[in-house]
């Protein structure tokens, strides 16, 4: 136990009260660790914006959820007219309920950007392995929170896309339908699936993810920021104070910074909220304004366009892709087996034979489940496959920062043929972009080695302001 | 900082085709600003109640809301209640959805937000309903005699008959350009064939109106929304300014 402190006598009430409670509690020491003497690198760049933005969104939509719940009713026959009813009849009813869908939208936003900030500065690899695999684990806590939370509203989309979720469950081999089954709590979505939603939307993802975003910002005030250079600040330090050379405490110099970046978001959120809530049916699709009719099946289901890179991926696998797969499985086997030495030499064919044979022993529906699941799993190995030998792209050859264009190219692309009625050319550009992400990703071993590596500066490249 | 602008243009890019493909005729222009019209808002609650509240409902709307559009709840009683309901009361009819299905093969749909779910590439949902309402013709082998051109083979009859009178559209059969050995359907108009009460022009501007109420009740909040929309952006622009100022004091000691 610390030691007990006494506050001199003369010193003003605002001391005292913080020696008992200082006493008692860590508040002082963790305001020191978490803020005033948390140091950050001072070279952070407009991408640093995007983790405070998350938390921003994330606290907009606890707290309007909040309010929203006070007046949705969880039931098939009352959800959509409720909605309405926040949208008209209780007082202030729409702002809340557009602040909550710009919310969902905003929010992927802004956790995409903060994942390709990730990516190109190395944020992921040594000692902050573990921030980027909490990092992962909220954005799959956020993917499950926005699908489940997209349902309530009961519209057309909402049954429909959930239906066709939830369907993919019963691709798995085996399990599948009863699987399903216990997602849906009926045989169709229903009522059930309704409630089970809500809960699970208002209690346990956010419970889990608040419980991610604290383990997310502890291990990364522990190992410290990463900042655009990849330079590590605590390998300089000041010999006299021991602090960083290149570190600023992040209180005040960051909140100031980060209360500017505030408030260019909330300009853009708010005049997504009053001016076109819908985003010409990107945030707010038009089917959804339709009650969920468990007889009409809309023409064309699309998910909302955060869902859509990797719900291309999924229609992409088709039969001849599957077959394409093998062949890629094949190839790479050969490949493994010229390259290696000792008993991978017999591991190596017998693992892609059965590969191979599982690859079309099963329908391509469970694969492309497996290719979507697939997608956003490997994020959570980015650390492990990244063997660069400098973290920032601004060191890297000029080829890779192609690659990495490319990379988000195709990503937009895939987005976008997601929300559009499949077409033979777009599963086909479908996927070959299918192919560059995971070959982004599984190829990365070899080629994030390759090519001419800029040197690496001791310290951060920064321009006063 | 160039790839995030450059990634917003792309996204930008994209916008605008989240429902593409839909094909069907162009729609007409609604002409947006009678949604802002008080006249013609009320002009449109009107024939909205005396043309629509019979078979479709508008049940997520409550009548005393038409105080928005300058409605006193006396000019409410008087004009709009006609069955016994209240102000306070929503917007129902008391169609019996069963016998409704008999009649029109579906159930008329609640009007509420239809203006809002009829959106899509051609167009808003109001320059929809505004082609829609105006583009129903004589057509015999419909079990109601009525066909839509932008909602073939509708349920619904011409509604608005006696105002608009009977029309008939010309279709000419052309060489489809992609396809010479096609052809393709082509609507060129209608031709009047028994006149309504109403002129073209008067009965244009009479579905305008409706077509306003609807806008306006799909969303009942919209005006209002981009007003203090106005004032929020207003207030963020001075605050972004001042932290602006702020952040560039406290950065002025880092070198």
């Amino acid at each position: 136990m610390a030691d007990f402190k006494q506050a001199p006598a003369d010193a003003p009430l605002g001391v005292k009260l913080m020696t008992w409670v200082d006493n008692r509690f860590p508040a002082t020491k963790m305001y020191k660790e978490h803020m005033s003497e948390y140091y950050a690198p001072k070279n952070f760049n407009t991408w640093y914006f995007f983790g405070s933005l998350a938390m921003l969104v994330l606290v907009i939509q606890i707290v309007t959820g909040i309010f929203l719940v006070m007046h949705y009713k969880p039931d098939a026959n009352l959800a959509f007219a409720s909605v309405e009813y926040i949208m008209r009849d209780v007082p202030g009813g729409w702002i809340i309920r557009y602040m909550h869908s710009t919310g969902a939208s905003a929010f992927f936003v802004v956790v995409y950007l903060h994942m390709f900030r990730g990516l190109i500065y190395g944020s992921y690899r040594k000692p902050r392995e573990l921030v980027w695999l909490f990092g992962c684990a909220i954005f799959l806590c956020l993917m499950a929170e926005a699908f489940m939370g997209y349902l309530l509203p009961w519209g057309q989309m909402s049954y429909w896309g959930a239906q066709v979720i939830v369907n993919l469950f019963a691709a798995v081999p085996f399990v599948g339908p009863d699987l399903a089954l216990l997602i849906r709590g009926d045989y169709v979505v229903g009522d059930a699936t309704l409630n089970r939603f809500l809960s699970f939307h208002v209690i346990a993802v956010p419970l889990v993810l608040l419980g991610l975003v604290v383990a997310h910002i502890i291990a990364l005030h522990e190992v410290g920021s990463n900042n655009p250079d990849g330079v590590e600040i605590k390998a300089k330090k000041d010999p006299k104070t021991g602090l960083p050379l290149d570190g600023i405490p992040f209180h005040p110099y960051y909140t100031v910074h980060d209360l500017f970046g505030v408030g260019v978001f909330l300009m853009i959120f708010c005049a997504i909220v009053f001016f076109g809530p819908e985003l010409g049916g990107y945030f707010l699709e038009y089917n959804n304004f339709i009650p969920a009719d468990p007889l009409k099946t809309p023409p064309h289901i699309a998910p909302v366009w955060y869902f859509t890179p990797f719900y291309s991926m999924l229609r992409a696998t088709t039969d001849p892709m599957v077959t394409v797969l093998c062949v890629v499985v094949g190839i790479a086997a050969v490949i493994a087996v010229l390259a290696m030495k000792g008993s991978a030499k017999v591991v190596v064919p017998v693992a892609a034979v059965i590969a191979i044979a599982l690859l079309k022993y099963f329908d391509a529906k469970f694969w492309g489940v497996v290719v979507m699941g697939g997608a956003v799993i490997i994020l959570f190995f980015l650390p492990w496959l990244d063997n660069s030998p400098v973290k920032s792209i601004r060191y890297r050859p000029g080829w890779h920062k192609w690659l990495y264009a490319i990379f988000v190219l195709f990503f937009f692309v895939l987005g976008y043929l997601g929300i559009q009625p499949p077409s033979e050319i777009g599963t086909l550009i479908a996927q070959v972009g299918t192919l560059f992400y995971f070959g982004f990703f599984l190829l990365m071993p070899w080629w994030s080695t390759i090519g001419m590596f800029k040197p690496v500066p001791d310290r951060v490249n920064f321009a006063a302001h | 900082m160039k790839r995030l602008i450059a990634c917003l243009m792309a996204a930008l890019a994209f916008a605008g085709s989240a429902l593409a493909n839909e094909g069907g005729p162009a729609w007409d222009k609604f002409p947006k600003e009678r949604v802002t019209d008080v006249a013609a808002l009320q002009n449109g609650a009107k024939i909205f109640v005396n043309y629509c509240l019979n078979c479709h409902a508008a049940s997520y709307n409550r009548y005393n809301r038409l105080h928005d559009i300058g409605l006193t709840d006396d000019q409410i009683k008087k004009n709009l209640l006609f069955a016994g309901e209240k102000v306070g009361d929503l917007m129902t009819v008391s169609l019996d959805p069963k016998q409704a299905k008999e009649w029109f093969g579906a159930v008329p749909p609640d009007l509420s937000v239809v203006a809002r779910s009829r959106a899509g590439a051609n167009g808003s949902g109001a320059d929809y309903l505004y082609t829609y309402m105006r583009t129903f013709y004589r057509d015999e082998t419909r079990p109601t005699g009525w066909n839509n051109l932008v909602f073939p083979s509708v349920g619904m009859p011409h509604v608005l008959w006696q105002l608009q009178g009977e029309q008939r559209p010309i279709f000419v059969e052309e060489k489809d350009p992609h396809d010479e050995k096609k052809t393709v359907h082509l609507f060129k108009g209608f031709e009047q064939t028994k006149p309504g009460t109403m002129s073209k022009a008067d009965y244009d501007i009479a579905v305008a109106d409706l077509v306003a109420y609807l806008q306006w009740m799909g969303e009942p909040a919209q005006t209002q929304r981009v007003r203090l929309g106005v004032w929020v952006l207003l207030f963020l622009a001075v605050f972004t300014v001042i932290a602006w100022r702020l952040n560039a004091a406290y950065w002025k000691d880092i070198k």
